[in-house]
């Protein structure tokens, strides 16, 4: 055998042994940052910064590209909230928050400068007034519970787009659900109603709110326009959420009155939702429309604290359906 | 005419070999990358955000077309003596330089018009996740035929920019051409400001000259629609036909400056 026999009949081994060893080095270089991330964890480090706050400065830092650059924000806003929210709420968790980022000030600190760049930037960037207007008011843990942040944003939107009637429906949501300032509220839905398009119903809505402040009616149609003219799923399912909520306090006030006629009939409260059964005021269980159990304390149907749909709204709570 | 034809086709096949349209796939690639992507970052805002990241692309890619390929149309052929070659045929200097022009240009066009159309077809794939309901509540449509009119005023800023590049290119080295057509494409988009200057300087000179220099340099922030468009509003005939038309002005001085340097540049 020549020697360029030998060689030849040595090429497909060492092309194999040279595939064995560059696994076994990946085999070794995964081995190894699986025992580096298991023995020395990375320790999180809060991302909360906002380096560039002023939305001027960044409307001429991004030349020809302030729209691309308004969704960059947009993007970092809705990470932002769903990240924090996500961490606050002991649904999302599964148990109760940790103590270091349980809700307090500075939560969601940097929601509003977020939006506001992203609406600097993109003057029309319609869903960034109206998510900050749900999102901005709802309070701990599901937002930072500022609803003057979120009129100021709304406000910020109309003196850019000012016949938009529906930013003046959501300022007039804001002070109707979270400031109960329903004169107010009734202003702005009159102001929307009076642009042109705006659809017939704000006239109507500004009158009830007026004529009867805090009640289910009212919140249910508000919740409903806010469900069908909804662009994100997640606005859609917190006024899907909101309506449940609204439809259990219905729920609630007819098993309260089923209660008083059991307890009329008997002369004693029921202990448990059996003894109405029993006696036939009830056909079975009550759930929710989460499909939870409502809860029977002290002789009174309520939400239990397992519902998701719990706590309900307490404005409306004790209001007439 | 006949010469002009035969430069600029040339000018295209040589940009076709130097791999000009790999662009395009860099181009599709991000465009169906963020098509993905992007309906797990946002929420519900993916139709205006392809718009967007289209349309941006769309400009930057055309920029550095115009750019880095305008910058060594002329310079190129001087430094490869190429030029010599050139002008022994029975070509006229401004026929070089109109040649090279409609060359770069229709380099861009076809470019653009590959990208406009990829554009499109990610947006049918996009909105096709959306239901109608939720469709019928956007600001614009996501086939919005306005995407065009954004696009055809891209296209001529893209000429100027290129007329631009082509008349440093004409006297200048590359890597100063390219520096200065950049600034100027950066100056073009900060005009406004320019024109503002007056409020914030008390010197009577120097707000005669920003006044000047607003005037005299090119305002490309006009050509800039985007953030109209992706929201569905319209943009005016007028509008659109003013601005076309004072590119194409300034593109028309700058070639006949081109040529009046050419053609006085002694290439002994």
């Amino acid at each position: 055998m020549t020697k360029h026999e030998r060689v030849e009949s040595r090429r497909p081994a060492s092309l194999l042994s040279g595939l064995f060893a560059a696994a076994l080095l990946m085999a070794a270089v995964i081995g190894l940052q699986y025992i580096r991330e298991t023995r020395y964890p990375d320790r999180q480090i809060a991302d909360d910064a906002l380096y560039l706050t002023s939305g001027t400065v960044l409307k001429h830092l991004a030349i020809a590209y302030q729209p691309l650059l308004a969704d960059v924000y947009w993007i970092r806003a809705v990470q932002y909230y769903g990240g924090t929210r996500k961490q606050l709420d002991p649904n999302a968790t599964g148990g109760s928050p940790p103590p270091s980022t349980r809700p307090g000030p500075g939560r969601y600190a940097l929601l509003y400068p977020l939006l506001d760049i992203t609406t600097t930037l993109d003057p029309k960037f319609n869903i960034a007034y109206r998510f900050g207007s749900i999102f901005l008011a709802e309070p701990p843990p599901g937002g930072p519970g500022e609803p003057d942040h979120a009129v100021q944003l709304l406000e910020k939107g109309l003196r850019e787009n000012p016949g938009k009637w529906q930013y003046m429906q959501d300022i007039g949501f804001v002070y109707y659900w979270w400031r109960h300032d329903y004169a107010t509220a009734a202003s702005w839905f009159n102001r929307g109603a009076e642009v042109p398009g705006a659809p017939w119903w704000l006239k109507s809505l500004a009158a009830s709110t007026l004529a009867a402040g805090g009640d289910r009616r009212s919140a249910r149609l508000m919740w409903e326009v806010i469900r069908e003219s909804a662009e994100i799923d997640w606005l859609r399912h917190d006024a899907d959420r909101q309506l449940a909520q609204l439809q259990a306090l219905d729920e609630i006030d007819a098993l309260n009155a089923a209660i008083d006629r059991y307890a009329q009939r008997t002369g004693k409260a029921p202990a448990s939702w059996a003894d109405m059964i029993a006696e036939g005021v009830l056909r079975g269980v009550p759930v929710d429309p989460a499909g939870t159990a409502y809860a029977l304390e002290g002789g009174r149907a309520m939400l239990a604290r397992t519902s998701p749909l719990w706590p309900p709204p307490a404005d409306v709570a004790g209001s007439r359906p | 005419m006949k010469p002009i034809a035969w430069i600029s086709v040339n000018v295209f096949r040589e940009s076709v070999r130097d791999k000009v349209l790999y662009n395009l796939v860099a181009f599709a690639v991000l465009m169906m990358g963020a098509s993905y992507v992007i309906g797990q970052l946002t929420a519900g805002q993916d139709v205006k955000i392809i718009k967007d990241l289209g349309l941006a692309a769309i400009d930057v890619f055309g920029l550095f077309i115009a750019v880095f390929i305008g910058i060594g149309l002329v310079s190129k052929e001087v430094e490869r003596r190429s030029i010599y070659g050139l002008l022994a045929k029975p070509v006229e200097r401004y026929q070089l330089v109109l040649g090279k022009y409609v060359g770069l240009v229709l380099t861009l066009v076809v470019n653009i018009a590959v990208m406009s159309a990829a554009l499109y077809l990610v947006l049918v794939y996009v909105a096709a996740r959306f239901p109608p309901e939720v469709q019928a509540v956007w600001d614009a449509p996501a086939l919005d035929p306005k995407l065009l009119v954004a696009i055809a005023l891209t296209v001529v800023e893209l000429m100027l920019v290129t007329a631009i590049a082509l008349f440093f290119s004409t006297f200048s080295t590359p890597m100063l051409s390219a520096a200065m057509t950049f600034g100027l494409f950066v100056a073009g988009h900060f005009s406004d400001d320019l024109k503002q200057f007056d409020q914030v300087v008390e010197s009577v000179a120097a707000q005669k000259l920003t006044e000047v220099v607003y005037w005299v340099l090119p305002n490309l922030s006009p050509f800039d629609v985007t953030a109209r468009v992706v929201h569905g509003d319209a943009v005016g005939r007028g509008y659109f036909a003013v601005t076309v038309l004072y590119g194409l002005a300034y593109i028309a001085m700058l070639l006949v400056a081109s040529i009046l340097i050419f053609s006085r540049r002694d290439f002994k």
